[in-house]
C-alpha cells in the first residue's frame, strides 16, 4: 500500500481534532481536540469510522501511536497515555504554538 | 460510541441465527462451536508467558520482540491474528505500561486468551487512562512515585502485550519455570510478576472501582500452568 501517506514523523506536535462525528469514531471523546507526540506510525488501515458504516469506499490511512500527557487531557496527573489514531484525526501543531 | 457490554439482545440474536443456519442446511450441528474451538486453542495466558519467559532469557529475542511483536511472537508458532499488529510495552525500573480499550474491549486474545471481565468493565476502561496510579494500587500493585506510567489505549488495529520486570532471584530458574511465573494479570500490566508463585488461597481480587459491575466473582490470577 505504498499509496499511503505518511505525514507524520515520529517526534512530531499534533492536536486531534475537536470534532463528535454523528457516526462511529475511534477518536475517543476524551482526547479529541488535545495535543499530543507522535511516537511512531504503525500501519495502514481502512479508517474505521467509514467502514463501520456499512460503506465499502473507506479510505485507507497510516495510523500513528499518538502520546497524550495526562494533564493535556484531564488537567492533572503524571502519567502519559498513547492512542492508536488514523491520520485524519490529526494535524501537525505549527511551531509558533508550541 | 462506546457501548455497553451487556450482551442479552446480542446472544439472543446469534442463538436465534446460529438455529436458523442450521434448519437451513448451512450449518451442521457443533459446526460452529469446533470452529470457535479451533479459534481459541491456544489462546491462553500460558502462550503470553512463553513469549516473556524467552525474552527473558534471550537477549536478541527480546530486541526482536520490541522491535517487531507480530514477527517476534510467530517465531515461537504464535499467529495475532491475519492483519492485526502486536507491540510489546517493556516494564524497566523507571517505567510501567498497562493496557486498556476505553472504546470496547480489544485484546491480544491469541497470547493471552479471553479477557478478565474487569478489563470489559466501564469502571477499568473509564479510570485506568484518568488515574492509573490509583487503579494499579487496587489491584494491589503500589508502584514508587517516581515510575513513569504510561496507558497504551488499544483504539486502531494494534494490540498490546506487557514485557514485565524479571523479578529478582530467579537466575537459576529455566525458561518453563520463568513461564510458570508470568500471569494474565502481568501481561497486561495490573500485576507484578512474583518470583515464587505463592498458592492463592482463595484471595479476593481486587475491583477497579467504585462503578464495578455486579458480576460473577473474578478468578483469582490466572496462573501459566504448562
Amino acid at each position: 500500500m505504498s499509496w499511503v501517506t505518511d505525514r507524520f514523523r515520529p517526534g512530531t506536535a499534533v492536536r486531534t481534532f475537536p470534532h463528535d462525528p454523528p457516526h462511529h469514531t475511534r477518536l475517543p471523546r476524551y482526547a479529541r481536540g488535545k495535543r499530543g507526540v507522535v511516537v511512531e506510525p504503525e500501519g495502514p488501515a481502512e479508517l474505521a469510522d467509514v467502514s463501520a458504516q456499512g460503506r465499502g469506499d473507506a479510505p485507507v490511512e497510516q495510523i500513528y501511536a499518538v502520546r497524550f500527557e495526562a494533564r493535556d487531557l484531564w488537567g492533572e496527573g503524571d502519567h502519559h497515555v498513547v492512542l492508536d489514531l488514523w491520520e485524519s484525526y490529526l494535524a501537525e501543531v505549527p511551531d509558533d504554538e508550541r | 460510541m462506546s457501548g455497553d457490554h451487556s450482551d442479552g439482545a446480542v446472544a439472543r440474536r446469534v442463538r436465534r441465527l446460529e438455529t436458523l443456519l442450521e434448519e437451513k442446511g448451512l450449518l451442521t450441528g457443533g459446526e460452529l462451536d469446533e470452529t470457535i474451538d479451533a479459534f481459541l486453542s491456544g489462546a491462553s495466558p500460558a502462550s503470553g508467558a512463553r513469549v516473556v519467559a524467552r525474552a527473558w532469557t534471550d537477549p536478541a529475542y527480546k530486541a526482536r520482540l520490541l522491535a517487531d511483536g507480530t514477527a517476534a511472537v510467530r517465531e515461537l508458532g504464535f499467529m495475532e491474528g491475519a492483519y492485526q499488529r502486536l507491540r510489546v510495552v517493556e516494564n524497566t525500573e523507571t517505567t510501567h505500561n498497562v493496557i486498556v480499550c476505553t472504546l470496547c474491549s480489544c485484546y491480544p486474545l491469541r497470547l493471552l486468551g479471553p479477557s478478565p471481565s474487569w478489563y470489559k468493565s466501564e469502571a477499568y476502561r473509564s479510570r485506568v487512562v484518568r488515574e492509573p496510579r490509583a487503579v494499579l494500587a487496587e489491584f494491589g500493585l503500589r508502584l514508587p512515585d517516581d515510575t513513569d506510567i504510561t496507558v497504551w489505549d488499544s483504539s486502531a488495529e494494534t494490540r498490546y502485550m506487557v514485557l514485565p520486570r524479571r523479578p529478582e532471584g530467579t537466575e537459576t530458574l529455566t525458561e518453563e519455570e520463568l513461564a510458570g511465573l508470568v500471569t494474565r494479570y502481568a501481561l497486561i500490566g495490573t500485576a507484578a510478576v512474583q518470583a515464587v508463585t505463592t498458592p492463592a488461597p482463595s484471595r479476593s481480587v481486587p475491583r477497579p472501582g467504585r462503578a464495578a459491575p455486579p458480576a460473577s466473582p473474578s478468578p483469582a490470577p490466572a496462573r501459566s500452568t504448562d
